[in-house]
C-alpha cells in the first residue's frame, strides 16, 4: 500500500503564530484518517496545506510521492468538502457538482451525466434543477460531498463537514461517510473538534494541540493509552491522576490516565486496586451515572451503570479498578 | 425575588410619551403609516408626480411662429426628436455614456476587488477616503481643474513631452472623431473627465457585491481545478454582476444626463443634457426637452430589462 499524504516537518507560521509546528505524519493509500484537536489547534491549517491553499513554511508535502509544495489547489487531484459547504449561490445544483469536470473541459452531456450520477450516489437524484438556497443543511453537505467525489479525487479532504448538522443527521451522515469510503476505496481525511465523531469514523487519529501531534494511532490506542495529559483530557475524557495519588498507587511516572467507564464504586476484588474518597456530585447521563468521587482533593469521573445505586453526595466511598487500565503518560 | 418590583404587571409610565408608546404598541399599523406617510409623500407627489408631469409635456407641441405652446395631444415633437440632428445628439450621448461605463468598470473592478478581498483596517480607511474625497469637492472646481490639466499648456502635455511622447498625444489627436486641437477640446478629453467623475459610483457598488462573496467560493473553485482565469469568469464575476449592473446605471445614467462636463471640456457638438438645456432655455422649447428626457428613461428600462433577462440579478 503505497503512501497517500506525506508530512515531513511541516511548519506554517504566520508571523509570530505558529498555526502548524513541525507536524510528521504518512497517511496510506485508501485509509480514513481523522485529525482532531480543539480550534486553533493547527489541524485546519493542515487541511489546507494538503488542498494548496496554504503553502509550508517549513518541511516537505508529498501527495502519492509527488511535491506538492508549489503546486496550486487547481493542479492537485486533491477535492475538499468545505465547512459550510462553500456551493455557488448563482448555480444550480446540477452546475455545482458538474464544476470540477466543466473546467477540465469535459463535454456538456458527459459531465450533465456524472454529475447526476454523483447526485444519486449522495442520494438527492433529481435534485438537479435546484439551487443552494432551496435545499436543508443536511441536503446542501450531500451536495458539497457529491461535487467533490464526481471528480474522482485521489485525496478527499473534509473539513467539519458535519458540524453545522443536527445530532441525528450527524450520526447518519457519519454512517454514509464510512461506507462510501470504504465502497469507493478514496483516502479520506477528515478534520474534526468532535471526538466521538473521530473515535468512530477513522482508521488512525491525529490529535492534534497548538501546532503539533500529540499522538497519532488507532482509535482504540487514542482512546485506550493517552500519551499525553492534552489527549487524555481532550480524547473520551479520562482521568489524569496527579502525582501524589500515582505515588500510592505505585505508578512511576508522574502523571497516569484512568477512564471512567474502568471504574467501579465498589470493594476492590483480587488484584484490583483501590482508593477512597467521598462523593462531591453526580449526573443521569441515560445508560451511566456519572459519579464524581473526591479523592485527597482530586475529582476521579467514574462512569457508573444506570442499574446500579448511586451513593449519596458527600458519603464515603470506596473506587476499585484493574491495574492494567491505570495508563503512565509521558509528559507533565 | 426581585426586592425592586411588587407587581407581575408593572405600572403605567406616566406622561404622554409614556402614553404614545403604549399606543404605538397596540397598533403598529399606524406607527407605520406615521413613518412611512411623510417620504412616500415626497416621492409620490414631488418627485414622481413632476416627473410625470414632465413626460406628459412631452406629448405637447410647440407653435412655430408664436412660441406658444400648443396643449394637443400629438406625437409632432417625438418626430422632432427623431430628426437627423437629435438623432445625432443622441447617438454620440449614448455612445459616450456607454464608453464612458466600460471604461469605468474596467477601472474600478480591480480597485474594488483589492478593498474587498485584501485591504484591512487602516488601509480601508484609506480606500473609502481615496474613493469618496474627490466627491467632497465641488465638481465645477475638478472640472474646470482638469481643463487646465488636459490644457495644450497643461501637465499632461508638459509631461509627455518630457518623456519625449509628444508625438504620440499629437497622433492620437490628428485622429478623427477622438482628436482634436488639444484634449481639452476633444472627445477623448470629454471622456476622460467622465470616467474620473463617476469612478466612486461604480466603485462602490462593485466593492460592495465582491465583499458579499463568501472567500471559500474562490477556493472552492480553485479546489475543483479551476484556474484563476476560470474563477474569474465562473464564479467572481457573476457574483460582482448586480455590483456591476448597478455601477453602470449609475455611470451610464450620469452621463446621460450630464450637460457640464461636455459644455467645459470637449467639441461644441451637444450632448442630451446641453439640448435639454439649450431647449428649455434659449429656445423656450418645453416640449422638445421633455422629449430629450424620456430618452434616458427609455434607454436605462430598457438596460434593467436586458440585464434581468441575462440574469444579472439572479446572485441577488
Amino acid at each position: 500500500m503505497s503512501t497517500a499524504v506525506l508530512f515531513d516537518n511541516v511548519s506554517r507560521h504566520f508571523g509570530a503564530v505558529r498555526a502548524v509546528d513541525g507536524v510528521n505524519l504518512e497517511i496510506a493509500e485508501g485509509e480514513f484518517f481523522a485529525m482532531l484537536g480543539p480550534s486553533g489547534s493547527g489541524k485546519t491549517t493542515c487541511l489546507r496545506l494538503m488542498a494548496g491553499f496554504e503553502q509550508p513554511t517549513g518541511g516537505h508535502i508529498e501527495i502519492f510521492g509527488e511535491t506538492a509544495e508549489g503546486v496550486p489547489p487547481y493542479r492537485r487531484s486533491v477535492n475538499t468538502v468545505f465547512q459550510d459547504y462553500a456551493l455557488f449561490p448563482h448555480l444550480s445544483i446540477l452546475d455545482n457538482v458538474a464544476y470540477g469536470l466543466m473546467v477540465k473541459g469535459v463535454g456538456r452531456e458527459e459531465r450533465r451525466k456524472a454529475a447526476e450520477d454523483a447526485l444519486a450516489m449522495v442520494k438527492l437524484p433529481n435534485y438537479g434543477s435546484r439551487r443552494p438556497g432551496q435545499l436543508s443543511g443536511g441536503q446542501r453537505q450531500r451536495v458539497a460531498l457529491a461535487r467533490a467525489l464526481v471528480n474522482k479525487p485521489k485525496v478527499l479532504l473534509l473539513d467539519e463537514p458535519l458540524g453545522a448538522l443536527d445530532l441525528k443527521l450527524r450520526e447518519q451522515m457519519q454512517e454514509e461517510l464510512k461506507t462510501l469510503q470504504k465502497s469507493l476505496g478514496i483516502t479520506f481525511v477528515f478534520v474534526t473538534h468532535d471526538q466521538g465523531e473521530a473515535l468512530s469514523m477513522a482508521d488512525r487519529i491525529a490529535v492534534f494541540n497548538d501546532g503539533r501531534i500529540q499522538q497519532l494511532g488507532s482509535p482504540e490506542e487514542v482512546y485506550k493509552q493517552p500519551k499525553t495529559r492534552f489527549v487524555a483530557d481532550f480524547v473520551g475524557s479520562s482521568n489524569v491522576l496527579p502525582a501524589k495519588l500515582c505515588q500510592k498507587l505505585g505508578v512511576r511516572s508522574a502523571y497516569a490516565s484512568l477512564r471512567p467507564e474502568a471504574i467501579a464504586l465498589s470493594a476492590p476484588g483480587e488484584g484490583a486496586l483501590s482508593l477512597n474518597g467521598t462523593v462531591s456530585a453526580h449526573s443521569f447521563l441515560g445508560a451511566v451515572n456519572r459519579v464524581v468521587v473526591d479523592v485527597d482533593g482530586a475529582r476521579i469521573a467514574v462512569a457508573s451503570p444506570a442499574a446500579l445505586a448511586v451513593p449519596k453526595v458527600g458519603s464515603p466511598v470506596t473506587i476499585s479498578f484493574a491495574a492494567h487500565e491505570l495508563h503512565p503518560m509521558e509528559d507533565a | 425575588m426581585t426586592a425592586v418590583t411588587e407587581n407581575i404587571v408593572l405600572p403605567d409610565r406616566r406622561g404622554p410619551a409614556g402614553r404614545l408608546s403604549d399606543f404605538f404598541w397596540k397598533h403598529p399599523h399606524v406607527l407605520l403609516t406615521v413613518l412611512l406617510a411623510p417620504p412616500l409623500l415626497w416621492l409620490g407627489v414631488v418627485y414622481v408626480g413632476s416627473l410625470f408631469a414632465l413626460l406628459l409635456q412631452s406629448f405637447f407641441s410647440i407653435d412655430d411662429f408664436s412660441g406658444l405652446i400648443n396643449y394637443e395631444f400629438t406625437f409632432a415633437t417625438y418626430r422632432q426628436l427623431l430628426s437627423e440632428t437629435n438623432l445625432d445628439i443622441i447617438l454620440r450621448t449614448v455612445s459616450m455614456a456607454a464608453i464612458v461605463t466600460i471604461a469605468s468598470a474596467l477601472i474600478a473592478f480591480p480597485i474594488a476587488y483589492y478593498a474587498a478581498r485584501y485591504a484591512q483596517g487602516k488601509w480601508k480607511v484609506l480606500f473609502y477616503l481615496g474613493v469618496m474625497l474627490p466627491l467632497w469637492s465641488s465638481y465645477l472646481v475638478k472640472i474646470y481643474a482638469w481643463k487646465l490639466i488636459l490644457a495644450k499648456e497643461g501637465i499632461v502635455t508638459w509631461f509627455l513631452g518630457k518623456l519625449h511622447l509628444q508625438w504620440l498625444l499629437d497622433a492620437w489627436l490628428s485622429l478623427p472623431v477622438v482628436g482634436g486641437n488639444s484634449l481639452s477640446v476633444s472627445y477623448t478629453g470629454t471622456f476622460i473627465v467622465f470616467v474620473y467623475v463617476w469612478l466612486p459610483f461604480m466603485i462602490l457598488p462593485i466593492q460592495a457585491a465582491l465583499e458579499r462573496v463568501p472567500g471559500n467560493l474562490i477556493e472552492a473553485s480553485s479546489d475543483l481545478g479551476g484556474t484563476p482565469a476560470q474563477t474569474f469568469r465562473h464564479v467572481l464575476f457573476p457574483l460582482a454582476l448586480p455590483g456591476i449592473v448597478a455601477g453602470s446605471i449609475f455611470t451610464f445614467s450620469l452621463t446621460l444626463g450630464d450637460y457640464i462636463i461636455p459644455q467645459i471640456i470637449g467639441s461644441s457638438r451637444l450632448f442630451i443634457g446641453q439640448a435639454v438645456y439649450a431647449q428649455q432655455g434659449t429656445a423656450g422649447n418645453i416640449p422638445l426637452a421633455a422629449a430629450f428626457t424620456v430618452v434616458p428613461i427609455v434607454i436605462m428600462g430598457a438596460y434593467l430589462f436586458v440585464a434581468k433577462r441575462m440574469g444579472a440579478f439572479d446572485a441577488l
